[in-house]
């Protein structure tokens, strides 16, 4: 009797597990206005506000947390969360490791911002973060590239004048730059590279890419999501 | 946290920066102290267990145990902490998930290890994906302590080896000759006279320790250094107090910190040196001893 109480226990709370589905969420939580720490010490931004609003769409319970950009990677590899939701650009060179949902937010400009109009871009320092897109880029313009673990420390050496520019996305540099009193500028053309911000997760999560493929989708075609990039990054945002 | 802080852009001055300075991020900034204070807390004593033990396996006359204790110092010493820091805690945080897979999970039939990705099935998740973050945590801050005290202890065993070592032999006879046992003579003469030579290389060891806290962050736990870093930060319009970059305030108050810190182990430490020279057969010992006459 004893027996088939434990069991008939164990089954209850194993069912219990089964049927509540949680998908556990990364972020970086250093990237605004895209994800962010606020100042409640809460996971904010336009991403914070997209993922509940996918999870919800794809019925499932999602909890968040942060990782290092640096590892971020890896630990979804490892198992420790279930996907990566931060800014993160879909490139080939990713795609080999993990897989991505659809795009999320527009193949997105990149630009240099500066601390003078005639910074030389080509052949000066140039800050980026580690492990992006832009990293990739400046190495290969032929500037030197100088890395930093964090976004906001790449904008911080322009400012201290350890790198004459910094590569990043234009929508996290805008702020610096609007809020500067004209002491950060960005200098020459914006490039675009990257296929777009994309939902990272394991390759063999094919189940789970289909649901969030399908809730983006959704929030696509009924313009939901346009309202979001709208509310987040205002009137310059890329919109689908 | 205050009525008067609702709208945290139309106020300025003093009540801007009372209410900065107590916003939620802020409360986790000051909650970090009490981490970096519980690790140092709990590392400390669990770093000496281990270290005795490893040094009284070192000293065993059983040739296992003593290869055991010999290897255990030798290896931990040899490979660079942040190695430890960032291998031992993916395969401690694996090795639990495996040993609950093969203990749980109903289906073995797929490898655990696919390509570059690691597989357990959900039950066998340590924490499960359905704990509160503060379990999560909590696990994470339950792996940097065990990480810190293997690693620490090695350093300490090797201390504690030495000073067992340097008890002069005729103090260990004289006991002999009184008919002391091998555990008499460890317990009542080795061990009480040994902390007296080990504990300049504890010293070093805690302050090390102290110090060595930051690398925290690197195991995810979200330490004072993170906190200063992020709140630091150049903050734009997008938070609700937007502010330069005031990194190197941030950073003051924790120089500040880490040397009261040292400081205060100072004095404590200063006086169980003193406590522990009283009577013994050293030039400390003496000094304390020609003193009082």
């Amino acid at each position: 009797m004893k027996k088939l109480l434990l069991a008939s226990a164990l089954l209850a709370f194993g069912a219990g597990l089964a049927s509540a589905e949680v998908v556990r969420l990364a972020t970086e939580g250093a990237y605004p206005p895209f994800n962010f720490i606020d100042d409640k010490g809460e996971i904010a931004g336009f991403e914070r506000e997209f993922g509940d609003e996918i999870c919800k769409r794809a019925a499932l319970e999602c909890t968040w947390t942060t990782n290092e950009w640096d590892s971020i990677i890896p630990n979804l590899q490892s198992g420790n969360y279930d996907v990566i939701i931060a800014g993160m650009s879909i490139t080939e060179e990713r795609g080999k490791i993990i897989t991505f949902s659809e795009n999320y937010y527009p193949p997105a400009a990149s630009a240099y911002l500066a601390a003078s109009a005639d910074a030389d871009v080509k052949g000066g320092v140039v800050s980026a973060q580690v492990s992006t897109i832009q990293a990739a880029y400046v190495a290969e313009s032929g500037a030197t590239l100088l890395e930093f673990p964090t976004p906001d420390e790449t904008v911080a050496a322009v400012r201290n004048g350890e790198a004459v520019a910094v590569f990043a996305d234009k929508d996290y540099l805008r702020p610096f730059a609007d809020e500067s009193n004209g002491a950060l500028m960005f200098v020459g053309d914006d490039i675009s590279i990257g296929g777009g911000v994309g939902l990272g997760m394991r390759q063999s999560d094919t189940e789970l890419k289909a649901k969030m493929d399908a809730a983006i989708q959704a929030m696509k075609a009924d313009g939901s999501l346009n309202t979001l990039i709208e509310k987040y990054f205002g009137a310059e945002g890329l919109k689908f | 946290m205050f009525a008067a802080c609702a709208d945290p852009k139309a106020i300025e001055g003093l009540t801007w920066l009372t209410c900065y300075l107590t916003s939620g991020k802020h409360l986790d900034f000051y909650w970090s102290f009490v981490t970096v204070l519980a690790l140092l807390a709990i590392t400390a004593p669990t770093a000496m267990a281990l270290g005795f033990g490893g040094a009284m396996a070192a000293r065993s006359q059983f040739a296992p145990l003593r290869w055991i204790g010999k290897t255990y110092t030798a290896m931990v010493r040899g490979v660079p902490d942040i190695v430890y820091f960032l291998f031992f805690v993916i395969a401690l945080d694996q090795g639990i998930e495996y040993l609950n897979h093969l203990r749980v999970c109903e289906d073995l039939s797929q490898p655990v290890f696919r390509g570059l990705e690691f597989h357990v099935c959900a039950e066998a998740k340590v924490p499960p994906a359905t704990a509160a973050p503060f379990v999560f945590q909590a696990y994470g801050f339950s792996l940097a302590v065990i990480t810190f005290a293997i690693v620490f202890g090695a350093f300490v065993a090797n201390v504690i080896y030495g000073a067992m070592q340097a008890v002069p032999r005729a103090q260990l006879e004289t006991g002999e000759a009184y008919g002391m046992s091998h555990g008499q003579v460890f317990r009542r003469i080795l061990v009480p006279q040994m902390w007296t030579y080990a504990l300049p290389g504890l010293t070093n060891l805690w302050m090390i320790l102290i110090k060595a806290t930051p690398l925290l962050f690197l195991l995810g736990v979200k330490d004072i250094v993170y906190y200063a870093r992020e709140l630091g930060g150049t903050k734009t319009q997008a938070y609700e107090y937007p502010h330069p970059d005031w990194r190197l305030f941030y950073f003051l108050g924790l120089l500040v910190f880490y040397l009261a810190m040292t400081k205060l182990s100072e004095i404590v430490l200063g006086r169980i040196s003193n406590r522990l020279s009283k009577g013994q057969a050293t030039a400390a010992g003496e000094a304390m001893r020609k003193a009082a006459i």
